[in-house]
């Protein structure tokens, strides 16, 4: 993208959040905490940074994005609504019987799911796939990925970032969600990963580390990566599990919480007030 | 379909046979790709890798990894083949086969080789008697036993056409000829080999070769054995199996797996719901393998045609 639109990617960070917590108020609890976190990434690749077509979502020389947290949908489901792939009403479906937005994510149903995640581990393989299959046919488009830092405890991560690297795939863009908690509790206390970019490094990745709130960070990072010739690139996204829901931020866990009507509205008049503000997500002043 | 003249040992190993049949429909489509773990000589792939090496990945000892690549290759458009021994084909990446392949309605082809007792001296680590149940508990999923080199021949082009997950189990080396080359053999469609009256005996694999012998033996004791290779497990051929129990009263199933939720149990599953009749399985007994020379294996599981023939005899006496 020539000019990226840095005010319309903030806003539509904030625009996925708030439907976010809405869309999981609606279903009464869902995955909050880490639906938000990749809002901001979300934003700058749905807000530009993606070559995609909203209106022809198979196109063939898209821009991929494997969402491989798959349980982190409903934000991903946000983002696909707000920038036209689906009716916004959809989002008042998610995890209702028969809706198209399960909580994790299906090809088979969604306009815009380029995989099916859900269960962790599996995503950057088939990105992997992706990648090949589209080196194969010519198409030179980017193929994107998204991980939970949690997730990445899962050894197939690891087996695919091994053989990414070996095939040179140079198409492909990794954010490591580093929101620093799992489902149990902090990373460390579980099983540590670590330290993250230094393992990609090691399996021969392009590493940066950028506040994963910032969309011009992410957004200068993906222009990075995009330069890196020869290895795949990770973009390790410094944040917090919750950001920007305030009842999230202040739970002691946050992967799955019952979401009410009252709820709803204190987390989006704390998203509003944080975004009139000039402030970041999380309410931290950008100067 | 028709049977050959003969049931001698093939000259022609089951894996060449494989590898030729896919060099040649990946000569006619090039959308076809092939995804392998480190056993590329021992599959017999290695043509193949030669004549597509852009074509070819090999992703090393990283089975669940190859199932994950090989769904992406298939998002983006590619037919991929997958191809490791049936045991890391099967348990090893069965989450990934049932996720990122099949529940993603993607069309990955999934090649499981030296199937049960033909792991032999690789024993009972690599003994896969639990493939079948596997697979086929996977929704979609088509679960096919190949059971000579003509049958290689002509199923692998219809797996290319046919969208959706197959899982295809292949011993590599030579097995008994069972068809002649100009037989039509088509998936999900048994084949009766042998026309009977008395009992029925169900196999796939290289049972298939231990039931004809069985039948043979019963022949001179006066007893008709009907003989039907079921070669696709799933989805089965249930016409078939109803129409067996209507002619014959009593079935024997044979297969180179577990008796519990591999052929025996799909047949039994058609037989109760629809006609119940005696019935009798040739197959482990609930065990693990274990090393050893396949002739060896083959006494110790009670996969011969001597169990086979002596469990039709006992099925009859149950009518």
């Amino acid at each position: 993208m020539q000019n990226p639109n840095f005010e319309y990617m903030r806003r539509l960070s904030a625009d996925i959040r708030v439907e976010t917590v809405k869309a999981i108020s609606k279903a009464g609890a869902g995955h909050i905490g880490g639906a938000v976190s990749i809002a901001d990434v979300l934003a700058v690749l749905y807000g530009g940074a993606m070559n995609i077509r909203p209106s022809d979502p198979d196109w063939e020389h898209r821009d991929w994005l494997v969402l491989s947290k798959g349980h982190a949908g409903p934000g991903l489901y946000a983002a696909l609504a707000l920038t036209g792939y689906f009716p916004m009403d959809w989002l008042d479906t998610v995890n209702k019987p028969g809706t198209r937005l399960p909580s994790h994510c299906d090809m088979k149903r969604t306009p815009g799911i380029d995989m099916t995640t859900g269960s962790l581990g599996q995503g950057l393989s088939a990105a992997v796939g992706i990648a090949l299959g589209n080196r194969i046919n010519g198409i030179e488009s980017y193929v994107y990925c998204i991980v939970g830092d949690g997730e990445i405890n899962e050894g197939q991560i690891w087996e695919a970032a091994q053989t990414a690297s070996h095939n040179k795939i140079d198409n492909l863009i990794l954010f490591v969600d580093w929101n620093k908690k799992q489902l149990d509790g902090k990373l460390e206390d579980v099983n540590d990963p670590i330290d993250i970019a230094g393992k990609f490094e090691a399996f021969g990745f392009e590493a940066q580390t950028v506040k994963g709130y910032d969309v011009e960070e992410i957004y200068s990072a993906i222009e990075r990566a995009k330069k890196v010739k020869g290895k795949p690139s990770v973009i390790v996204l410094d944040t917090l599990k919750g950001l920007g829901i305030c009842f999230a931020e202040n739970a002691v866990t946050c992967h799955f919480m019952a979401v009410d009507e009252k709820m709803e509205k204190e987390a989006i008049d704390v998203i509003e007030k944080r975004y009139e503000q000039g402030a970041y997500p999380g309410g931290e002043s950008r100067k | 379909m028709r049977i050959a003249s003969n049931h001698d040992l093939e000259t022609v190993e089951m894996r060449k046979a494989f590898v030729e049949t896919l060099i040649q429909e990946g000569n006619k489509n090039s959308r076809i790709v092939t995804v392998n773990s480190d056993l590329c000589s021992s599959m017999g792939i290695t043509d193949f890798v030669k004549i597509f090496p852009d074509r070819s990945f090999n992703v090393g000892i990283q089975e669940s990894n190859g199932v994950g690549v090989s769904a992406g290759l298939s998002a983006a458009g590619m037919i991929p083949f997958f191809h490791t021994f049936a045991v890391f084909a099967s348990r090893r990446v069965f989450d990934q086969a049932f996720v990122s392949c099949a529940y993603a309605g993607l069309n990955v082809k999934i090649v499981g080789g030296d199937p049960g007792v033909t792991a032999t001296t690789n024993g009972g680590t690599h003994m896969s008697f639990e493939d079948i149940a596997l697979m086929r508990a996977i929704p979609t999923a088509r679960v096919i036993e190949f059971s000579d080199t003509t049958m290689v021949r002509k199923v692998v082009p219809q797996v290319v056409e046919h969208y959706g997950v197959d899982y295809m189990r292949l011993m590599r080396k030579c097995l008994h000829r069972i068809y002649d080359e100009s037989s039509e053999i088509i998936v999900g469609k048994a084949n009766v080999l042998r026309e009977g009256t008395d009992v029925t005996i169900i196999a796939c694999g290289l049972e298939v070769y231990e039931a004809l012998t069985a039948a043979q033996q019963l022949e001179e004791e006066g007893i008709s054995a009907r003989v039907v290779d079921m070669f696709t497990i799933k989805p089965l051929d249930n016409e078939c199996v109803i129409e067996s129990a209507k002619k014959t009263g009593a079935i024997v199933t044979a297969e180179n797996h577990n008796i519990i939720n591999g052929l025996g149990s799909a047949v039994a599953e058609v037989l109760v719901e629809n006609i119940p009749v005696p019935m009798e399985r040739v197959g482990a007994q609930d065990e693990f393998g274990e090393v050893g020379p396949q002739n060896y294996l083959m006494e110790r599981f009670n996969l011969t045609s001597k169990t086979i023939y002596e469990k039709a005899k006992r099925v009859i006496s149950r009518k």
